[in-house]
């Protein structure tokens, strides 16, 4: 297509979707300045590889275009980052069912600090089902992995955050 | 279904990915077994407060802006190659005007002048619009499309954002009016282009702005701060005259 024509289809299909691009930057590099750079970079290839885009869901498009670039970003700058779940730790039992999670309650910052402490695949995929609603099947398609992946990881990263968010209020109790 | 059958589902339930009949056994499950109930209730409570928009980062404004003029840098610079043949074309519009200086053709000021004038702002418009020609510049930024003019031009044209207002500023060029160089800009609404061209005026005074409609494009020129603007685009009337009050009311030396 004409240059001018992919520049302004470009905006109008891709722009829409920078604060799904931002929030998930920002949760997987955890820094501002580094969401931004990274966002930025991100639409770049999106913008190069736009002839690509056959319709479609183009947010979750952009975002398997920014988890690559988080990725990719990641591991060049932070390469001491555990990608995965350290399994002794999440081998204990949540005990959930013994008292009630009252997390209406719970402070924000303890939820977003438990959120940052898990491995950055799990976070991306707390991420794209609670924050952005994707279903199970787009997340597949952005991380990259099989549905069964997706169902597994779901399930870890909620337990985990169960069991950082329940053992504080216990305590206190 | 079991405890562990439900354990096993729950998510997928939460998350309203299962089938209806799965759905209703895991339904009936929760309603006799209370420690699967109570882990549902923590289930579901973990993703309300997860849900909850304290923690979504909205990108903030200056990077809509920031991608958009990078996306246009790019996008610029893959298509310097392909542009060069108007670029050439340009210089030799240039030239044709030159010669028609050096001989004194035109006389501004009179309304012959700004027949002629009137016609090279369409043709310079028209032209514009050909593929990869619009913008020299493409920025947003008036702290970066004003300071570009510097060096190619021998004023300093008032360059403002209007964006706020519904007429994001998309860029600047040179361009060749009235025989000599002049600033143009551009700026967008809705789909339309409106550029405006902008140099320094040969009489002192203010004059306000005259409109009139040429091969269906409106135009409108005005003097104002000793510079000559003439604004054209295909918005209509109304639309284009609230842009040119916006650009007076804001554009100082």
């Amino acid at each position: 297509m004409p240059e001018h024509n992919k520049v302004v289809q470009f905006e109008q299909t891709i722009l829409p979707h920078l604060d799904a691009a931002y929030n998930l930057a920002r949760w997987l590099t955890q820094d501002e300045h580094d969401a931004e750079d990274v966002v930025q970079e991100a639409c770049l290839r999106a913008f190069r590889f736009f002839e690509g885009f056959h319709g479609g869901n183009s947010r979750a498009w952009l975002l398997t275009i920014v988890r690559h670039t988080c990725y990719t970003w990641l591991q060049k700058n932070r390469a001491h980052e555990p990608v995965a779940f350290d399994e002794e730790l999440d081998e204990v039992e949540s005990g959930a069912s013994a008292e009630d999670l009252l997390l209406q309650n719970a402070d924000q910052y303890a939820l977003r600090q438990a959120i940052e402490e898990l491995p950055v695949e799990f976070r991306a995929v707390i991420v794209l089902r609670e924050l952005e609603g994707l279903s199970y099947k787009e997340i597949a398609g952005v991380a990259g992995v099989p549905l069964g992946t997706v169902m597994s990881r779901l399930a870890r990263a909620r337990k985990r955050l169960q069991h950082c968010l329940i053992q504080p209020m216990t305590r206190e109790a | 279904m079991n405890c562990q059958d439900v354990q096993n589902l729950i998510h997928a339930y939460l998350d309203g990915e299962l089938d209806v009949v799965k759905s209703l056994e895991i339904e009936q499950h929760l309603q006799d077994c209370p420690t699967c109930s109570h882990a549902y209730r923590n289930h579901q409570a973990l993703r309300t407060a997860i849900g909850d928009n304290a923690l979504y980062y909205r990108a903030p404004a200056s990077l809509q802006k920031r991608v958009q003029s990078a996306v246009r840098q790019s996008s610029h610079a893959g298509s310097t190659l392909r542009s060069m043949p108007w670029r050439w074309l340009g210089v030799l519009a240039s030239l044709v005007v030159i010669i028609a200086v050096t001989w004194g053709v035109t006389r501004l000021s009179s309304p012959a002048a700004t027949e002629v004038l009137a016609q090279e702002v369409v043709a310079s418009h028209v032209r514009s619009l050909m593929p990869d020609h619009l913008e020299d510049v493409a920025s947003s930024d008036e702290h970066t499309v004003k300071p570009w003019f510097s060096g190619k031009l021998d004023f300093s044209p008032p360059v403002v954002d209007l964006a706020n207002q519904g007429f994001p500023l998309m860029g600047g060029r040179l361009d060749y009016l009235d025989n000599r160089p002049v600033a143009a800009l551009v700026y967008h609404h809705q789909q339309h282009v409106i550029n405006v061209f902008i140099w320094p005026s040969t009489g002192g005074s203010d004059v306000a702005a005259k409109t009139e409609t040429r091969q269906g494009y409106h135009l409108a020129y005005w003097t104002k701060f000793g510079m000559m603007y003439w604004a054209i685009s295909d918005v209509n009337e109304t639309e284009l005259q609230q842009f040119v009050q916006l650009i007076q009311a804001q554009a100082t030396p």
